[in-house]
């Protein structure tokens, strides 16, 4: 989706503002805010993939408003009403629904320190074959997926070369959209900054990006 | 390709006080619903705000700083190198480490959300998830390197990884000179968050050369 999410390359967003010994969390709510969107995700009825699409669908205006934290929690409030776990009727009134039952939590305070320390692999031990070779010189395709996408607007139809093969990974379009994993090689693929941004550009630098194979034809 | 300094503030972000009431309405529904479990809220709190940070990422690299052949397995395998330290899991399931030397300087950045090593450096701070950032640091990141006071010469390559996957990316500072009686301990304490984003450089405090 061409959304307002696919920020590389804009111009006029001001300059970057940091804030020394900058705290973990602004305020206790955004602490809450992130650890629901964790604990809730342990019911496992969505993805990572989905979870990042959730927040690209919020209308580019409120995205741009939006502070990080709230973002999360507007995204899990919408991803709480689409899989059932939660009704609108529900989040409007702030009780469940009368005589609704009481779930049991599937991730506890004592299962919080394994959950982190195992993460959840997103590449597949399987034997996919890769289309390219290291070295190689590679197109990013000219396409405009309407859904979930992680090749950036400003990488495609550009020429880049095969810098390492990462191996084969759950491939996100699909994914988000509970469409499948299509497991498939990601590449770190080197684009050079005269190729991404023109003459102007630094003739040494380079942007690598991570670019799995179906975002990639033979250049 | 600098980008003119602009002064509006579109990166400013209100934080309405709303949020408090409808984060706290949101956390009882949950909880009366036995969504989720208050207790594990409080640890995953607990985790990234006193556990999981960027003393990490310093530690990781202060140890290549002092061993050769750890800093090679750094390079060529981090996730298992960084998880001999006893860092894993995640947002850090995939790593990669990349070196900065007199000849490359490395940037990491994440256009599309905000994603970050968070195994090694803790949940990512708000300017790195921020739009100016993310924009601007592929088009012109000599230009955002400049906003946090660095400038690299014209005859560095500066290379910014785009976070665009699931591999998640560590810069691993050079080593600035004058630090070779320092401990791996005291060589860790000079490592900032910044410099394993690569937006700053690791320096000894002035008059603290030893």
């Amino acid at each position: 989706m061409n959304g307002i999410h696919d920020l590389g390359g804009m111009q006029d967003m001001g300059p970057v503002r940091h804030e020394p010994n900058e705290p973990v969390f602004h305020a206790p709510w955004e602490g809450r805010a992130f650890a629901m969107n964790l604990a809730a995700g342990a019911w496992r009825k969505w993805n990572i993939d989905a979870g990042r699409h959730q927040i690209e669908l919020i209308p580019p205006a409120e995205y741009l408003r939006m502070s990080y934290y709230e973002k999360w929690t507007v995204r899990l409030i919408d991803l709480l009403i689409k899989s059932g776990l939660v009704s609108r009727a529900e989040i409007d009134s702030g009780r469940p629904a009368p005589g609704s039952a009481k779930a049991t939590p599937p991730l506890t305070a004592d299962k919080v320190p394994g959950v982190l320390a195992s993460g959840a692999l997103a590449s597949r031990k399987l034997p996919v074959a890769s289309r390219f070779e290291v070295g190689r010189r590679v197109r990013a395709r000219n396409i405009h997926p309407t859904g979930h996408t992680r090749l950036p607007r400003y990488a495609r139809g550009k020429v880049g070369v095969i810098h390492l093969d990462h191996g084969v990974y759950v491939f996100p379009d699909t994914n988000a959209h509970f469409q499948g994993e299509k497991p498939q090689h990601v590449y770190s693929v080197r684009f050079a900054a005269r190729e991404l941004w023109g003459p102007d550009a630094s003739p040494r630098d380079a942007v690598y990006i991570d670019l799995w194979d179906d975002y990639l034809d033979p250049a | 390709m600098a980008a003119q300094p602009h002064h509006h503030h579109h990166d400013h972000q209100d934080v309405p006080s709303d949020l408090t009431l409808r984060v706290k309405a949101l956390e009882s529904l949950l909880v009366e619903k036995g969504l989720v479990d208050p207790a594990a809220l409080d640890a995953l709190i607990d985790t990234y705000e006193h556990k999981v940070g960027p003393r990490n990422g310093a530690r990781v690299v202060a140890h290549a700083w002092v061993n050769a052949a750890y800093k090679q397995r750094l390079l060529a395998d981090a996730t298992a190198a960084v998880s001999e330290l006893g860092y894993s899991g995640r947002q850090g399931e995939h790593m990669l480490v990349v070196e900065n030397t007199p000849q490359v300087h490395n940037l990491v950045v994440c256009t599309l959300c905000s994603c970050y090593p968070w195994s090694v450096l803790g949940l990512p701070p708000v300017w790195y998830k921020s739009a100016p950032y993310r924009s601007r640091a592929v088009i012109d990141p000599r230009g955002v390197l400049r906003e946090f006071g660095l400038d690299i010469p014209d005859e560095v390559e500066v290379r910014v990884w785009d976070s665009t996957a699931e591999l998640r990316y560590l810069v691993l500072p050079e080593r600035p000179a004058g630090t070779e009686k320092l401990t791996e301990e005291q060589l860790a304490g000079l490592v900032t968050r910044n410099a394993m984003v690569g937006v700053a450089k690791v320096t000894l405090p002035p008059g603290d050369r030893r």
